[in-house]
């Protein structure tokens, strides 16, 4: 018999419900398997926070009833470090928790004290840019994971984590789950109250799932979303019961195929996978037909100008005035002209972000600049309409679009780490979404030779997650993908 | 040879209970970082959430200063770094303000003057630094609180203006009771840009901005000095450079801040966090209902329903508390003429309620007790002179007119043999100055007016001792 750790949530569960194990056991078999492989996947930092598991307080009555939580390092959790992988804000242990995570103390869910891995405030598509070092990927451990919720991804994989929540601006929940081989939820813009998401690009991020399978993210979904007051851009509609949309049907739902999504240069056997994954959807009943996004080409460059743009801004506050890091070295001789506050301003800033941090924020304080705003900025909202309106027109006569999840799948660790972007171009399939808000899930479809997995995605329109949950559960349920594991 | 153009930005403090996107409290004086949260502070991962409260209150400020309100408006971010601004942004509003294009009408040499209002827009206060020997503290208790900006046309061109553009501005934002106004607790602070230029020429000249101003006075103060220094720099062929000047308040003159010779760039962009508002034309009806009579009509009121002259309706006017108070006294006052109810409150009551820095309404005076007061004047119980001491006391104490007079006994003496041994009195002690009045110089019986008076400790009716002492002259 399997492990607990190793079980699905709602396989737990029913295992609690029935009396079977207590409401500790879970948490207690998932410490005992994150020290075992952790040396080896590194999906977790600052793992001395752990703790021992079993005696933590579970809400009496929940839909997550002790079952543990894995948790982004960006997102905030009352009393636990919180840092964004990032040296800027080390030591920062938030006052308050994000509403996602009062949302799962109260569901009864166990949160797991060592924060998953990331690229440093959710800047990269591999998990290098942490400043803990990258996660490893459980299938292959010379590759990358994905990123940046890399070591959600990671950790759920390895069994070393039963649910996960991870956070997705352009792909950062969706591509690593495609790398891991497990499941990852993007929510609709406002379905999930982003209070408490230490915030990458506003307009963008989405806390979101990652887990063994598609019940599980429903499960999850279930829990985490609705309308906060206190986040403004929630949006005030009533959530479904996800399990619900978990019927094992596609017959005559209506699939768009996406030509501009296959192109030259995306990886062959991706291709075929995914091809064989739209034909195994057709022969379970599904209408699939090619449709076009005719803007796609620019969701890249419409994302790396505003999304740097909002993350320029947001990172504003890290000036080591307050909390995080603050640096306290001054160099008199060459900075005798500046006031004290300045050089602290630069040599904190300067000593505190990592190389891609650096680079976000030069590149959003440039399109925000003064007399290049229109050119870059304002332009890049028109095209983002534009994105918008082409899921419009395909939504207004398909329920769902199918797509690849990455043009590749997981590349060797270091690999890309020196072509930003080549490493940007990893979410090319991914990246639209957040820009026209929509939700979209990556379920696996297959592995490479070299047994690596590849991921599917599928994506609705607004608020319609319940689409998306009927037809990855389908899927899944006539493949056998989701129950691999990766051999650590 | 110098003509000079003013343009004011005036922020006001919103007088809601909780900030502007926070439930942080806005109370004043408080310890440091007592009223504080995650939001106001800027924590990582907090989301501002709009005080509707606030926002309203900017409608309703736009209303009444003849603005456009706008249907759809958004914040944005307004960057710049320093260690009293949390975020090292500002939430503010830039190219779509909550109203537009309104204006104020003041009163120049004589003649009603248009001030145009550019705009008023809602952003959020900074915090505080307090700045010792080797550190610098910070205090965020009022980072988050809602301002009001409102910015004039550079329509105003003289101190003298400025100074009236402020006064009204201030009533009409004290009438619709959106904030405290106190410039020394901050909660109006006002900003000036300030040229000049030869008349007749149509470009604006380089301009100074002005701060540091903290009473209305200052401004006037601080504008006066800058437009002579510009003047004399031109004078001596110099130029003026674009750059803010502090006003020093004990040295009164202005001082050089920081050159603006390099333009700030705030890179302003909309704020992601709070979605554009869309204001029903329903919501700007009902508040544009709620807002009270305005100074302005109030005034054209009392003239027209007391009969009152405009300089003294435009005193009595001034606050929305005291021109109740005033027009609860006329009400009440039973005499057709009021001006002599007027003249009590704009002369001695307003000087006690200023000498004490409070206001008519404020001097814990009932308007019976007012009344009161003014009756025993006009039976000659007391004279003006004693009823200004009755009045002062009455304040102080909180007795009524009729017991302070009757402990103090101040009553006049307007009974005749009491006054006329007095009279007599004085008559004999100064036979000089009694001969002078016989031989024709009228005026000299007020010296002997005085006499009586003296010698009654001023309590002589000194209408009745001048026809006494009348009377004994020409007896004699």
């Amino acid at each position: 018999m399997d492990k607990l750790n190793a079980l699905t949530a709602h396989e737990l569960l029913k295992k609690i419900e029935a009396g079977e194990t207590g409401l500790h056991n879970a948490s207690i078999a998932l410490e005992e398997r994150i020290r075992e492989v952790e040396p080896k996947v590194k999906a977790y930092v600052r793992l001395e926070e752990l703790g021992n598991a079993g005696r933590e307080d579970i809400a009496p009555s929940g839909a997550l009833k002790g079952i543990p939580v894995s948790i982004k390092d960006n997102i905030c959790t009352e009393g636990l470090n919180t840092e964004c992988c990032s040296k800027m804000l080390s030591g920062f242990k938030p006052p308050y928790d994000a509403t996602v995570i009062k949302k799962l103390k109260q569901s009864g869910a166990v949160i797991i004290k060592a924060k998953t891995n990331m690229d440093e405030f959710a800047f990269g598509s591999s998990t290098e840019n942490s400043c803990f070092g990258p996660t490893r990927n459980p299938w292959q451990l010379d590759s990358v994971v994905g990123g940046s919720s890399g070591g959600s991804a990671a950790a759920v994989a390895a069994d070393e984590a039963v649910l996960a929540l991870g956070s997705d601006t352009g792909g950062s929940i969706r591509q690593p789950a495609s790398f891991c081989g497990v499941v990852g939820f993007k929510p609709t813009y406002g379905r999930v109250s982003r209070y408490g998401l230490i915030a990458f690009a506003s307009s963008l991020d989405q806390i979101g799932p990652i887990t063994k399978d598609v019940e599980d993210s429903a499960l999850l979904m279930n829990v985490i979303s609705g309308y906060d007051e206190k986040d403004s851009t929630s949006v005030n509609i009533k959530v479904p019961d996800y399990r619900k949309s978990l019927v094992n049907d596609v017959n005559n739902i209506k699939i768009g195929i996406p030509k501009e999504y296959f192109i030259e240069g995306m990886d062959s056997e991706v291709r075929d996978i995914v091809e064989e994954a739209i034909n195994k959807l057709k022969s379970l009943g599904a209408d699939c037909k090619s449709v076009s996004l005719p803007n796609s080409e620019y969701a890249v460059p419409v994302y790396y100008i505003i999304a740097t743009a909002e993350a320029s801004s947001n990172l504003a506050r890290f000036d080591g005035v307050q909390y995080g890091f603050r640096s306290i070295n001054r160099v008199p001789s060459i900075e005798h002209r500046e006031s004290g506050l300045i050089s602290m301003y630069k040599r904190t800033r300067g000593e505190g972000f990592g190389e891609e941090a650096k680079r976000r924020v030069l590149l959003g304080t440039f399109v925000l600049s003064h007399g290049y705003y229109d050119a870059y900025y304002l332009r890049a909202l028109k095209v983002r309409t534009l994105i918008k309106q082409d899921f419009d027109k395909v939504f207004s006569e398909f329920d769902c679009i199918v797509t690849p999840t990455s043009p590749t799948p997981a590349f060797r660790v270091g690999e890309r780490a020196q072509d930003p972007l080549s490493m940007y171009l990893s979410d090319i399939y991914t990246i639209s979404v957040n820009l026209a808000g929509i939700p979209a899930i990556s379920i696996p479809c297959g592995f490479t030779k070299k047994g690596l997995p590849v991921g599917l995605q599928i994506l609705a329109k607004p608020f319609n997650e319940e689409m998306l949950f009927r037809v990855a559960y389908t899927y899944e349920r006539s493949t056998p993908w989701h129950r691999m594991k990766p051999n650590i | 040879m110098y003509e000079t153009v003013i343009g004011l930005e005036v922020h006001v403090q919103l007088k809601t209970r909780t900030k502007a996107f926070c439930g942080c409290s806005t109370e004043f004086g408080s310890q440091p970082n007592t009223q504080s949260c995650p939001v106001c502070l800027g924590l990582p991962g907090s989301l501002p959430v709009l005080n509707k409260t606030a926002f309203d209150y900017a409608i309703k400020a736009g209303l009444a200063l003849n603005c456009t309100v706008q249907e759809y408006t958004k914040f944005d971010r307004k960057h710049y770094y320093y260690p009293d601004l949390p975020k090292n942004y500002q939430i503010s509003q830039y190219d779509l303000p909550v109203s537009i294009d309104g204006f104020l009408d003041i009163e120049s040499e004589g003649k009603i003057k248009r001030i145009r209002i550019k705009r008023a827009h809602l952003e959020e206060d900074a915090g505080k630094l307090i700045h010792q020997q080797d550190v610098s503290l910070a205090d965020f208790n009022r980072a988050g609180m809602p301002l009001l900006e409102i910015v004039s046309e550079p329509d105003i061109h003289s101190p003298q203006e400025a100074y009236e553009y402020l006064v009204n501005l201030k009533s009409i934002i004290e009438y619709l009771e959106i904030s405290d106004c106190d410039m020394e607790k901050g909660s109006l602070r006002c900003d000036a840009n300030v040229s000049i230029r030869k008349k007749g020429v149509k470009e604006l000249g380089t301009k100074t901005e002005l701060k540091n101003m903290n009473s209305f006075k200052g401004v006037k103060d601080a504008l006066t000095f800058e437009i002579k220094r510009q003047e004399e720099v031109l004078c001596e062929g110099g130029v003026i450079i674009q750059e803010t000047r502090l006003w020093d308040v004990k040295e009164l003159k202005t001082v050089s801040m920081r050159s603006k010779e390099e333009a700030k760039d705030y890179r302003y962009f909309p704020e992601p966090d709070l979605p554009p508002f869309i204001i029903a034309k329903e919501k700007i009806s009902d508040i544009s209902k709620s807002i009270p009579e305005l100074p302005k009509a109030k005034m054209a009121r009392f003239m027209k329903d007391y009969g009152l002259c405009e300089a003294d309706a435009k005193i009595l006017v001034v606050s929305k508390k005291g021109a109740c108070f005033a027009e609860e006294c006329m009400s009440l006052y039973q005499n057709k003429n009021k001006k002599p109810l007027v003249n009590i409150l704009i002369g001695p009551m307003l000087s006690e309620a200023n000498s004490r820095n409070r206001g008519l309404a404020d001097l814990n005076l009932k308007v019976e007790s007012l009344l009161e007061l003014i009756g025993f004047i006009e039976q000659d119980l007391i004279s003006n002179l004693t009823a200004k001491a009755v009045l002062k006391d009455m304040i102080d104490s909180g007795d009524l007119a009729s017991k302070i007079i009757k402990d103090k006994n101040l009553a006049q003496i307007s009974d005749n043999s009491a006054l006329e041994i007095e009279a007599d009195k004085a008559i004999s002690d100064n036979p000089k100055i009694a001969a002078d009045y016989r031989s024709g110089k009228a005026n000299a019986i007020m010296f002997l007016v005085g006499q009586v008076m003296k010698k009654t400790g001023g309590k002589a009716n000194p209408k009745a001792a001048q026809e006494i002492l009348k009377r004994r002259l020409s007896d004699a």
